[in-house]
């Protein structure tokens, strides 16, 4: 094992720990506002077909990106009428979301299986991107990749530090009291519903036209459901994300490298790794989220106690 | 607020009107995808009918079905009554088939039935409760909650079969199917009428006894009394953390079922991909039923049908296999959402009079 394999693990560790990172800070408004979307991976699905889908047809880039998160704020409104004006069981909607996404993007998505785009390149940042060893990890990828660290303070900033946040995380505690204080609660939490999928199909779009520069059934396998560990792992806190994205991201980057390298071990045993290593650490730091979840969070965990 | 003139308008009776129109509405909204595939939706549906209710076999087939759903929705059900979510039917159900195979392959040939489906039985709830055991230790530590831990080890229970199969479990003989050996027929499921097998008394056994123990038990009380309010059970002295790990492993062990049914019945031998998405459909369907018995065979029946309705979608219209996943989830939206329930008309009705005629009520 070189200099050669930990340069190219780590810088495809902060790669591939991007769609996840998108993902999870959308999720995180979704919950802040006592809301829960298990069908992230659908979201993120449809962004990334989207996304690939337009951006094949007019060549363009950012307007594959830009359809990809109206697409994903879209689909996630769907959730709205379900869970918050008709008040349905939020985990079997967001699992029937994610069918949904499933069955739309890889029907729609069929006509674009096989071909392969240039996509999102990567945007060296002048001399910093020639230093020796972080130049390659951390300043010749993409303009996603760079956007991380602002979009997590922005959200960070959005949910702390303005009135809009004050009262979407007042409802994702107590939603009966912020409608008391004269919030306007329902249009609150689809708001947050819209965010969170436009982040999402970020992270979709990120995931085809930057990471696999194709578009394939299932693209996501399974990170839509990494995206809504990590934010329990980031105890509902935008700016915890970044190191919990980058480790699960380093896990799947290292399993790739070790594939490409041709090394002794199962590719199976290798593919567990990313959600062992999530269910290991969400153990292990237990302790950092206890008691920071949104109290109206508790009361979708709890409502088989009544039946429906 | 409206109040119920009668007991029908909130009983059973406006359910079924609910869950019809519901459904309808699901076709409504899925004809414009197959208007935009070129097909007249009118025929289309037609067909699917005449398919699956209208033929005997397609009607068999959605028993068939209902097999490992029954299962993997009580796998969902019991848990839920404690107040457990347990998204990990589909892991378990990986584990349960994985321990039947290795159990089947391992006792081998000449195997008399009266002893080989015992085995396959009791190998696949144990495949399943020991996949769940994981999640339930960490929940009854009150280390992770369960919910998460048991949808991550749906993906590494997939991985788990596809290790055994491509490697272990192999047959030698098909060089490019990666699949284990046929079971001898010692081990395999009966079947009668098409290909319903013996799964189905398995699982309506199972619905019993769950109806049983969770309604007419002392058991199934303290399961109720601890899932409705556990900080009162336990100080009642009800050894809640004792039945967080053995309810959570039930649940494993009758998604295992679903599993094991599968392979020992219709595929004969394991390989990859044997279940579309029979653990996360169980979950849909336990929640819909508010994980009530009865309505888990109501609910588990009409997901059946909407299933097989889907697999001729694909064989009879040529139509790619995304399309179920998009007809289902419509249905589940709709039902889900049950906006046709008539209390629920009547106050949108009452509002909108009230939005259009100003303030009088």
């Amino acid at each position: 094992m070189t200099e050669g394999f930990l340069e190219g693990w780590l810088g495809g560790a902060v790669l591939t720990s991007t769609p996840i990172f998108y993902a999870a800070l959308g999720e995180t408004i979704v919950e802040k506002a006592g809301l829960i979307n298990l069908g992230v991976e659908g979201t993120m699905l449809v962004g990334a077909s989207v996304s690939f889908a337009v951006a094949s047809a007019t060549g363009s880039v950012p307007a594959g990106l830009v359809a990809g998160m109206v697409a994903g704020g879209l689909f996630n409104l769907l959730l709205g009428p379900l869970v918050i004006v008709w008040g349905a069981n939020q985990l079997a909607s967001g699992l029937a979301l994610m069918f949904f996404g499933m069955g739309l993007s890889a029907f729609y998505g069929k006509p674009f299986v096989g071909s392969s785009l240039d996509g999102l390149s990567s945007f060296p940042i002048p001399w910093l991107s020639s230093l020796p060893f972080i130049g390659s990890i951390l300043f010749n990828q993409d303009l996603l990749v760079y956007m991380m660290i602002p979009a997590a303070a922005a959200v960070w900033y959005l949910l702390s530090r303005t009135a809009w946040g004050l009262h979407l995380r007042a409802v994702g505690e107590d939603r009966l009291v912020a409608y008391a204080a004269g919030s306007r609660t329902g249009l609150l939490r689809h708001q947050a519903l819209f965010l969170g999928g436009v982040l999402a199909g970020v992270a979709g779009a990120h995931l085809s036209l930057a990471i696999a520069h194709t578009w394939t059934e299932g693209l996501t396998a399974g990170r839509g459901f990494i995206a809504v560990s990590l934010v329990i792992f980031a105890a509902w806190s935008p700016l915890r994300i970044l190191p919990g994205a980058l480790l699960f991201g380093g896990t799947l980057a290292l399993q790739i490298q070790l594939q490409a390298r041709g090394a002794q071990v199962s590719p199976f045993l290798l593919d567990m790794l990313p959600y062992l290593v999530t269910l290991l650490v969400l153990v292990l730091l237990r302790n950092s989220s206890r008691g920071r979840m949104p109290e109206g969070l508790k009361e979708v965990f709890e409502s088989s106690r009544e039946g429906r | 607020m409206p109040e119920a003139q009668n007991r029908w308008f909130m009983g059973w009776g406006a359910s079924i009107v609910s869950l019809v129109l519901s459904l309808a509405s699901a076709l409504v909204l899925f004809s414009v995808l197959l208007l935009t595939s070129g097909k007249n939706p009118l025929d289309t549906y037609a067909s699917i009918f005449g398919s699956t209710l209208g033929n005997g076999f397609g009607f068999s087939e959605i028993f068939v079905k209902m097999i490992p759903l029954l299962f993997t929705a009580l796998a969902v059900a019991l848990p839920a009554r404690l107040g457990l979510v347990n998204v990990g039917g589909e892991g378990q159900l990986q584990l349960g088939a994985l321990a039947a195979a290795a159990a089947a392959l391992a006792v081998g040939a000449g195997t008399p039935f009266w002893a080989g489906i015992p085995v396959t039985l009791v190998a696949g709830m144990i495949g399943g409760a020991l996949w769940a055991l994981v999640p339930a230790l960490l929940r009854a530590k009150g280390w992770l909650n369960e919910t998460i831990s048991t949808l991550l080890l749906n993906y590494v229970a997939i991985r788990v079969v596809d290790y055994f199969v491509f490697g272990p479990l192999r047959d030698p003989s098909s060089s490019n199917v990666p699949q284990t050996t046929k079971f001898a027929d010692g081990f395999l499921w009966p079947a009668f009428a098409g290909r319903i097998h013996i799964g189905i008394v398995f699982a309506l056994a199972a619905l019993l006894l769950f109806a049983v123990v969770i309604n007419r038990t002392r058991w199934g009380y303290e399961i109720r009394a601890a899932g409705s309010n556990p900080l009162a059970a336990l100080r009642h002295g009800l050894p809640v953390t004792a039945y967080i790990l053995i309810i959570l492993c039930a649940g494993g062990a009758l998604a295992g079922l679903a599993g094991t049914g599968e392979i020992m019945a219709i595929q004969g031998r394991l390989r990859p991909g044997f279940s579309p998405s029979y653990g996360y459909l169980g979950f849909l369907i336990a929640w819909l039923a508010g994980h009530k018995p009865l309505r888990i065979l109501f609910m588990g029946f009409l997901v059946a049908l909407i299933a097989t309705g889907g697999d001729s979608l694909q064989i009879d219209q040529g139509l790619p296999s995304s399309t179920v996943d998009i007809l289902m989830a419509l249905c589940l939206f709709m039902v889900l959402a049950d906006a046709w329930r008539p209390d629920r008309l009547e106050v949108r009705v009452r509002s909108w009079l009230h939005r259009k005629n100003g303030a009088v009520s």
